[in-house]
């Protein structure tokens, strides 16, 4: 039972990353860069909903919806301001500028408020205790899976019904071609950057009302770890991100049930090395040539 | 490059820097110099060490590593643990933080190797992380709580070993080696069609790199009074990524002067740690969207006092194509 138990909770966690780990991917899919600073939306967007909630007095769902849009404002903002001047710059150049805008949003904000934690109230969603078989589920680890699954069909709606979704896909198949296709390569890059940041808000709302404690270098591990599901899963591919995000927060949860939970964090890192080395494309990429 | 100009230069710089061991030494013997500037020194010195390694990496080998922090963790366990646990001499202790860096360094180098770009930029962050975590989790050398060691790093062997490292770094980078290196980073796959073993020249960076970082591990554990995990996490690394990128991807001197420049710096912010950050934070933007090579680009300071004439294209690596 105790490992039923760990389970469910290595699926509320999985499912946490696998909202930030989404971001990372569609990111990356479109203008091959790893957005050091998308933990960092997922920190804000965390922070958002906790002032929503308690200084603005907000429910649950209004607190995640406010999260979610000023994250997409934001990592526009990120996006025109930071990354779009290196458009054609090298990769390197892209990934030490990502770096730099995740320490300036951190320390920001330790500038900002102090670099004290906040906890989360607990009375945003009701705290029942359901007996299934035997094993106790909380009513809100429920409603996370609900959230985070309802956002994850409304994205793989976005992607393949929508004309922003079919453009996203273009881009990401070949920016150039779909220039010349009369796709405005500029918007829906920025397109991407929103979708990608409302999920880490909300995620991040999430986060907060299931582990309490926030604080402005929360975004860090999650982050990480968040991309660790998405190479996981095979970067660029929107379902392998779910399937990375939840296969490593089960992962995690098994390593604490077998009794190593001070190991847990970086038991993700190996997983991140261990599929580099043998299978960089991830679980559901395909093998590509490096064309000379 | 006539080798007269370049000895005479050489043997010039070596000079002047025994001038500076001196005075500084002299200033330090007759309490001249407070202790505050003389901590200030001694980490100038470790820093120097640490971005000229990492120079190695990154700027000439075009590996872009950031889990520097993770090899200056390991060469300071290593050796706290041997002259704190095992009551080794200082110099065996400083020799076996470097080697056991060095094994460390083939270790990661090996596997992650094979990836390039973003996907060993997050490798070496993760292989950072996990010596971290272990760290965290060994009773033996203290856990979370840290290891107490003695103050044993004098300006001397401080001094000592920043000569030895930048000198072996520049006579490699010299060499036949180094010259192969700089082709791996220009382009991997047309050295590689020229009959180099990246693989080879990658690793060996790689090695010497983390050798060098776990001598400055040494020197600063044994600078300190307690040593503790959270010392080395990801932060150090990007502190040690901020010298190498602001002095230039490929230039010695510039990795240098950024450590040097950079260290003073935050010893001056030492009480607004945030500032301090976003003063990083902002260079690291700020000169990737204006100046992404560097200060110095991939000159040498030496090269500002030469009038050179080139013929044909431009010189090599003047162009920033790291990676």
């Amino acid at each position: 039972m105790e490992l039923i138990q760990q389970l469910v909770n290595g699926i509320s966690l999985g499912s946490i990353y696998a909202l930030i780990a989404l971001g990372y991917t569609m990111v990356y899919g479109i203008v091959k860069l790893i957005n050091f600073a998308h933990g960092d939306v997922f920190m804000v967007g965390s922070f958002v909903g906790f002032y929503a909630i308690t200084v603005m007095d907000l429910s649950f769902i209004p607190a995640l919806l406010l999260s979610m849009v000023t994250c997409a404002i934001f990592g526009v903002l990120i996006e025109r301001i930071a990354y779009k001047p290196l458009r054609n710059a090298t990769r390197i150049a892209a990934l030490i500028t990502a770096i730099g805008v995740s320490l300036l949003i951190e320390n920001g904000l330790i500038y900002i408020r102090g670099a004290q934690p906040e906890a989360y109230p607990n009375n945003v969603l009701p705290m029942d205790k359901l007996d299934i078989f035997g094993v106790s589920i909380s009513s809100q680890s429920i409603l996370i899976l609900s959230v985070s699954i309802i956002l994850m069909i409304i994205l793989q709606f976005v992607v393949h019904k929508t004309k922003i979704g079919k453009a996203m896909r273009a881009v990401s198949f070949d920016s150039e071609a779909a220039k010349l296709m009369g796709i405005n390569v500029n918007n829906t890059i920025s397109a991407t950057f929103a979708i990608g940041s409302a999920l880490a808000g909300a995620a991040g709302v999430i986060f907060g009302i299931y582990y309490i404690k926030i604080e402005p270098l929360m975004g860090v591990l999650p982050g990480l770890k968040a991309f660790v599901a998405a190479v996981l899963g095979g970067i660029g591919i929107i379902p392998g991100a779910m399937v990375g995000g939840l296969l490593l927060g089960v992962i995690e949860a098994l390593v604490s049930a077998a009794g190593y939970s001070l190991w847990r964090d970086g038991v993700a890192f190996v997983v991140l090395i261990l599929i580099l080395i043998f299978l960089p494309q991830g679980l559901f990429g395909k093998n590509k040539r490096e064309k000379v | 490059m006539t080798t007269l100009k370049n000895s005479k230069g050489f043997w010039l710089s070596i000079v002047l820097a025994l001038i500076f061991f001196g005075i500084m030494q002299y200033t330090i013997s007759n309490g001249i110099l407070n202790p505050f500037y003389i901590n200030t020194l001694m980490f100038i010195g470790i820093n120097i060490m640490l971005a000229t390694s990492l120079h190695l990496i990154i700027g000439i080998t075009g590996q872009f590593s950031i889990g520097h922090a993770g090899f200056l963790a390991v060469g300071a366990y290593a050796s706290a643990v041997m002259t704190m646990k095992l009551e080794l001499p200082f110099i065996i202790a400083v020799l076996a933080g470097g080697v056991i860096a060095a094994v460390a360094g083939m270790v990661i180098g090996i596997p992650s190797l094979r990836l390039k770009g973003d996907y060993l930029a997050i490798a070496t962050l993760g292989f950072g992380e996990i010596v971290r975590i272990v760290l965290l989790n060994i009773d033996y050398v203290g856990g979370a709580s840290g290891m107490q060691v003695s103050h044993l790093t004098t300006w001397p062997w401080v001094f000592a070993c920043v000569m030895i490292t930048v000198l072996v770094i520049r006579n490699f980078t010299n060499s036949t080696h180094g010259r192969a290196c700089i082709s791996v980073r220009e382009d991997e796959t047309a050295a590689d069609a020229m009959g180099i073993n990246t693989t080879y020249y990658k690793v060996a960076a790689f090695v010497i790199g983390a050798f060098f970082a776990g001598i400055a591990g040494s020197l600063y554990a044994h600078n300190f009074y307690i040593i503790q995990p959270s010392n080395f996490g990801f932060l150090k690394s990007f502190d040690i990524l901020i010298f190498v990128v602001l002095g230039g991807l490929g230039s010695l001197s510039g990795s240098v002067l950024a450590a040097i420049l950079l260290t003073i710096v935050t010893t001056f912010l030492q009480d607004y740690p945030e500032t301090r950050m976003i003063i990083y934070s902002l260079v690291l933007i700020l000169m990737m969207i204006f100046r992404p090579q560097g200060l110095m680009g991939t000159r040498e300071i030496t090269s500002l006092f030469q009038h050179k004439k080139t013929k044909g294209g431009p010189k090599d690596g003047s162009h920033n194509t790291v990676a």
